[in-house]
Formats: C-alpha cells, sequence, structure tokens
C-alpha cells in the first residue's frame, strides 16, 4: 500500500527530525551567537542582535525579490546588520551610554523598521537559497531530507572554526580579546578601545544580518512578521552558555536547533502526552543549565573582564 | 467590575460632584484633538460629529492583515466594507490579546467615533471586550469565534462564526484521493474546540473515501510559530503523511514547506494556491463579508443587534478554493456532490455511531448533529483514525 519513497520511518524519525532539525533550524543561532560572540569579546554586550535578526530577514527577502539573486539578498542583509552594529557601536563610545540600554532600543528599533519597511513584501515570493544536496547516497528519502544543507550552515561551521583560531593565534583576534579583557592593557599598548570595539560590534552586526537571511530566504523561507520570534535573544544568551567560546557556540546552536525539533518529531510517532512540556524544550534546556552551571560564589569562567554585566 | 473601573469611580465622586466627570474630560480631549491637533495638520479622518447615515467602523487583527491567513481573511472583509456608502473604516494589526486591545478599541471609539468594533482574534473576547462593553454600551462589539452566551453576555456584544469544518470535510475528500499512504497530516495551533472540529471534520472527509485512512495531528502550542510548523510539517513527511492541512494563523509556511518537499497540501483562512500552484488541492476559505456586512447594515439602521451569527457553505460565511491540478475528476464529482448537499442543508459531518480515538462513543448511533448544534461548539475530542491527543 505504502509506496517506497513515503515509508515511514517510526521511531527512527525522531532522532533523524532532530538530527535534520538540528542542521535546519540552527544557522540562524550560528550566525547571531557568533557575531554577538566576537562583540562581546571585544568588551561589550549588543542585545539588540534581535532586531538585526529582523531586520536581515526582511532586507534578504526584500533585496532577494528585488534583484533575483538570493545572494545579493545575503549580502544586503549583512550590510543592513553591519549599519545596526555600527549604528551601536559608535552610540556606545559616547561617554556615560550604557550598551545593554542601546541595544533594547536597537532591538525594538531594528524590528519596528523591519516590520515597516517590510510590509510590501510579505505577499510576494522571492527566490530563496539553493540547498546542498549531502544525501544522495541514501537510499531513504527521509535521511536525503534531513541532509538537504544549506551553503550558509557550511560556512557557518567553518566561521566557528575560523573565529576560535583567530582569537588564539592571530593579531586582530588578540587585540580584540585584550581590549575586551583590559580596556587599560590596550590603551598602555597604543590601541584605540573604541575603534576596536566599533568594528567588531559592526562585524557582530553582519553575522547576525546574514543569519536574519537564512531565517527569510532558506527555512522557513519566507518573509513574515513572526518569523523571528525571539531566536535573536536566545542566541545572545547562548554566548553565555557557551562561555564565550565560537566552537561551544556552534555546538550550542546545534543542541536549539534539534530541542526545537524534539517536540513536532514526538507528535508525528505518536507520542502525543505532554507535547508543550516537548515544545518548550529548548527553554527548559536554557533554564536547566543555567542554573546548573551559575555559582554566586565566582564570575563565570571565560567572561570577558571588561563586559558590564561581569564587571 | 475590575478594580480600576472602581478606583476611577471613587476618585470621580471624591473630588468633583458632577454626575459624569469622566465622559467630560474625555470631551475635552476630544474636542481639543479635533480642533488642535486636527486643524493644526490638517488630518482628513479626523471625526467632529456622528452624522446620521455614517459609521465608522473599527477592525482589530492580532497579526499582519496580510499573512495569507486568519488576519487576512478578516482584512479582505474590512475591505468589502470600506466600498459600502457612509462607512469608514479603521484599522489596527498585531494588537496582542493582553491590555493593548482595550486601549485599541479605546481609541477607535474616542478618538475617531467608531461605533461598531470588529475585535477578531479569540482571546480579545474576554476580559477585555466584555469589559469595555460594559464601559460603552452603545457601541457593538462583533467578536469572532463561537464565546458569546444570551445569559451571560451583554446585548451590545455578540459573535459571529463560520462551519468552516463543512470545508474542512471537502479538503478530506480531495485529501482521500490524493493520499497513497494513507496517512494525511493535521497541523494545529492549539486544542480548542473549533480547532479540533477541523481536525475531525477533514478526517472524516477523508475517511469518506478510503475508511481505514488515518490522520496525525500536530499541535504546535500557539497561532503563529513558523519555525516550528515548518519542523511539524517534515516530521510528519518523513512519517510517510503525504496530504497535509492545518489551524494555524498563518499557512504559509506549512504550504510552501509541504511543496517544497513533494507532498500535497490543502489551505485553510485563505487562498493559498499561489505559493504552490501544483501542491494546493483545494482549502477552507472564511467570507467574512457576509456578517460584516450583515452588522454594519443593522447598525446604520439602529435595528437590534444580532448577536449570535453564524453559517457555512449555505450562508456564504465560508467558501472553497478552486480545485488544484493535482485533484483528479473523481475527486472533484464527490466533493461537489457534497457540497451541493451542504448548500441544501441535506449533509450532516457529526452523525452517530461516532468513536472518539480512545474508543468512547461521542455521538450515539441514531443521533446526528446539524451544523447548528451548539454542542458541536464544545467539541473536546479527536474521532477514531485521528493519531492524537487533546
Amino acid at each position: 500500500m505504502a509506496v517506497d519513497a513515503a515509508q515511514a520511518l517510526g521511531l527512527w524519525g525522531v532522532p533523524l527530525a532532530v538530527f535534520g532539525g538540528a542542521i535546519r533550524a540552527s544557522t540562524p543561532f550560528i550566525f547571531v551567537s557568533l557575531g554577538e560572540c566576537l562583540t562581546e569579546k571585544s568588551g561589550r554586550i549588543n542585545l539588540g542582535l534581535e532586531g538585526t535578526l529582523v531586520m536581515g530577514a526582511m532586507g534578504g527577502y526584500g533585496v532577494s525579490y528585488l534583484t533575483g539573486n538570493p545572494w545579493l539578498g545575503v549580502l544586503a542583509a549583512g550590510l543592513a546588520g553591519c549599519l545596526l552594529g555600527l549604528l551601536h557601536g559608535v552610540v556606545c563610545s559616547l561617554p556615560r551610554v550604557n550598551d545593554i540600554a542601546v541595544g533594547i532600543g536597537l532591538m525594538l528599533l531594528g524590528t519596528g523598521v523591519a516590520f515597516f519597511l517590510g510590509k510590501p513584501f510579505v505577499q510576494p515570493r522571492a527566490p530563496i537559497l539553493p540547498a546542498l544536496h549531502l544525501g544522495a547516497w541514501s537510499s531513504i528519502a527521509q535521511v536525503r531530507a534531513a541532509l538537504e544543507v544549506n551553503v550558509l550552515f557550511v560556512i557557518g561551521a567553518l566561521l566557528a572554526v575560523l573565529l576560535h583560531w583567530g582569537f588564539v593565534n592571530t593579531r586582530v583576534g588578540l587585540v580584540v580579546r585584550m581590549v575586551g579583557d583590559s580596556a587599560d592593557a590596550a590603551r598602555a599598548m597604543g590601541y584605540s578601545v573604541g575603534r576596536v570595539r566599533i568594528l567588531s560590534t559592526a562585524a557582530g552586526g553582519f553575522l547576525a544580518g546574514v543569519g536574519g537571511s537564512f531565517l527569510s530566504l532558506y527555512y522557513p523561507g519566507s518573509w513574515n512578521e513572526g518569523l523571528s520570534s525571539g531566536q535573536g535573544l536566545m542566541a545572545v544568551a547562548l554566548v553565555i552558555f557557551a562561555r564565550w567560546s565560537p566552537l561551544r557556540c556552534f555546538f550550542a546552536a546545534l543542541l536549539f536547533g534539534g530541542m526545537g525539533a524534539l517536540g513536532p518529531a514526538l507528535q508525528s510517532v505518536g507520542v502525543t502526552s505532554g507535547y508543550y512540556l516537548f515544545n518548550a524544550a529548548p527553554y527548559v534546556l536554557t533554564l536547566v543549565i543555567m542554573a546548573a552551571s551559575c555559582s554566586p560564589r565566582r564570575t563565570l569562567a571565560g567572561a570577558p573582564g571588561e563586559l558590564s554585566v561581569t564587571r | 467590575m475590575s478594580k480600576q473601573d472602581v478606583n476611577g469611580d471613587c476618585r470621580a465622586s471624591a473630588t468633583k460632584p458632577s454626575a459624569v466627570p469622566n465622559t467630560a474630560r474625555r470631551e475635552i480631549v476630544r474636542a481639543l484633538a479635533v480642533a488642535g491637533v486636527g486643524s493644526a495638520l490638517g488630518l482628513p479622518f479626523m471625526p467632529t460629529a456622528r452624522a446620521e447615515g455614517k459609521l465608522v467602523v473599527g477592525v482589530i487583527y492580532v497579526g499582519p492583515k496580510d499573512d495569507y491567513g486568519y488576519n487576512q481573511a478578516q482584512a479582505q472583509a474590512a475591505a468589502a466594507l470600506k466600498k459600502l456608502p457612509g462607512v469608514t473604516v479603521v484599522e489596527e494589526e498585531k494588537v496582542p490579546e493582553t491590555m493593548d486591545v482595550q486601549k485599541a478599541m479605546g481609541s477607535m471609539i474616542e478618538q475617531d467615533g467608531a461605533s461598531l468594533i470588529f475585535p477578531t482574534s479569540y482571546g480579545y473576547f474576554d476580559p477585555h471586550m466584555l469589559k469595555m462593553a460594559e464601559k460603552y454600551p452603545k457601541v457593538r462589539f462583533a467578536h469572532c469565534g463561537g464565546l458569546w452566551s444570551a445569559d451571560k453576555h451583554p446585548k451590545n456584544t455578540g459573535s459571529y462564526f463560520g462551519y468552516i469544518d463543512e470545508c474542512q470535510f471537502l479538503n478530506g475528500i480531495a485529501a482521500g484521493h490524493a493520499t497513497k499512504s494513507r496517512k494525511i497530516g493535521f497541523i494545529a495551533a492549539k486544542a480548542i474546540p473549533q480547532v479540533l472540529r477541523n481536525i475531525n471534520a477533514f478526517t472524516l472527509g477523508a475517511q469518506s473515501v478510503h475508511p481505514d485512512i488515518t490522520c496525525q495531528v500536530i499541535f504546535t502550542g500557539d497561532w503563529a510559530m513558523p519555525v516550528k510548523e515548518a519542523e511539524a510539517t517534515n516530521s510528519l513527511v518523513d512519517q510517510g503523511v503525504d496530504v497535509v492541512t492545518m489551524h494555524v494563523d498563518s499557512p504559509k509556511v506549512v504550504v510552501e514547506t509541504a511543496a517544497r518537499r513533494g507532498i500535497y497540501g490543502c489551505g485553510y483562512h485563505a487562498n493559498q494556491s499561489a505559493l504552490a500552484p501544483k501542491a494546493y488541492l483545494t482549502g477552507a476559505e472564511w467570507n467574512w463579508t457576509t456578517p460584516y456586512t450583515a452588522h454594519v447594515t443593522a447598525a446604520m439602521s439602529g435595528a437590534p443587534m444580532n448577536n449570535f451569527m453564524r453559517g457555512g457553505l449555505k450562508e456564504g460565511y465560508v467558501k472553497t478554493s478552486a480545485y488544484g491540478p493535482a485533484v483528479p475528476d473523481v475527486a472533484r464529482k464527490m466533493a461537489d456532490g457534497v457540497k451541493g448537499k451542504m448548500m441544501k442543508d441535506d449533509f450532516v459531518i457529526f452523525k452517530g455511531p461516532l468513536k472518539d480515538n480512545t474508543g468512547k462513543v461521542v455521538i450515539p448511533s441514531g443521533t446526528s448533529r446539524v451544523q447548528t448544534d451548539v454542542v458541536l461548539e464544545q467539541m473536546n475530542y479527536l474521532v477514531a483514525g485521528v493519531v492524537g491527543k487533546v
């Protein structure tokens, strides 16, 4: 009765869905958390990345629709994010400006502007990014579908490695870390603290914008105002959870993406009770890990010394 | 009475002996707004008086009004109202189901002079709309959903709703013909009666083609969860489901994801065929213009408000999308036949013997629950063949 391609996987569907979900849904988390990681390493917190993400999603979709080239959309999303990051960086360089307050302001600004400018793009369909078919070796349709990987995911993974390596081994990486750990030391060495932080925040904004374009241009792959539903904020929290390590950011993002797929996957195989709890899995996971890893007796290991929350 | 209102009354009687100081203050504010702001900025839509033969209608949406879904269906009716002579429509989008909606209603009434309000989201009803209805007894409030009852709620409020389960039954017939795996899927937001009724009607429609069809339901937990809806669609496809439909605010994501995974989809709320021309079978659409126009006509002529408005295909409250190319003739013929019977009140979707998916008899043999039966509006079960739990 059932045709081969549509054969049910049964319970194997759950780990497969979590795995597939980790790949599909994690990319925005990866980009936003890597961007935030870079910004925080320089000693600033940019809470506005939720706004940047939404702005990137809208800008990317809009440009892809207008030009017909989704990659131009990705670039535009990055540049929009870069501008927002630059704004945050410059404003925070003024005396007695609190970076967290500016971030909240930019979050509201970014989402508001995106909703305003994005109105005409809710209805039309823009060309979206192609997928790499890494599952072509498998005869199982579900595995092939789970291994439809977007290039941005691959770039995100490489970027995590690159950032990790860069923070340890390159001059630029060391300067960013020094500015983040001790502004006084950086000044003594002759580096402009403000400039490094502005550039780091702008680069972080660029990444978050690209993350947003993934949402609108690949998965779920359309622009509407409920698209982000707080993913940018979760990604910022994820950086603390990952202890400011780009590699751990990557794995944490995978975990969050996978957890988001757990609720629907369990229901699809007939585990029907407690779905509200399973749907809340990413949030529960955050709480559990935060509670388990926090201690009132010490600051978080790995935190940049200049961050206003740890100072 | 809320605490806030009580406080307001106390303060009023303590400071000013006059009977209606609140109204007086409001009048002043309004006069100032009209005289100062209106003339200074030259705003054309500032009302100066509620003239005879004119009506200002306020429509409030919970989401964006061009979302290919629930809000778009309401906005299409609001757009139709704008064409009626003497009717001005004021709209507000993305109003959460919180105190915000009371503020939105308040400013529509006070500043725009609205005397008929359509708060279109389920959660606006209690306590927000009821509270405002008490405060403004002369304004009519028409809520979308099945919550109004004559013995509990004020006469200047009411509910309108459509028997869209009729269209979901027809969706089910199209799905029943299209499925090869005999597994169909339903992505639902929350387990409330209207949603359960749709799931059941969709399943029964498909089972009228092949009795052994099962329907896998996934609850996402909220009305707009784009990533979760996409995940749910993917999970269903992975389990061999080859036709999906949904009851979420914006079906766009589900329809598009289903098309990308190569399965069929039936639409909901509005017509989504433009999103997936080949994969779209048919769809259950609202036609709110009918109840909207009736409310406006009554309000303009001063006729008493019709508090309880219901209708299905026959009354023009709901309609179906045109069939997609994947629907075979045999399916079209069968669905059109059932639709014809529904138009003549000659078809009952929920009739006994009917069991739920735990084996309990929910409608005994010999009982027919026709569409107008309010028992159906309290539905709290999933019929046999649905895989899922309320």
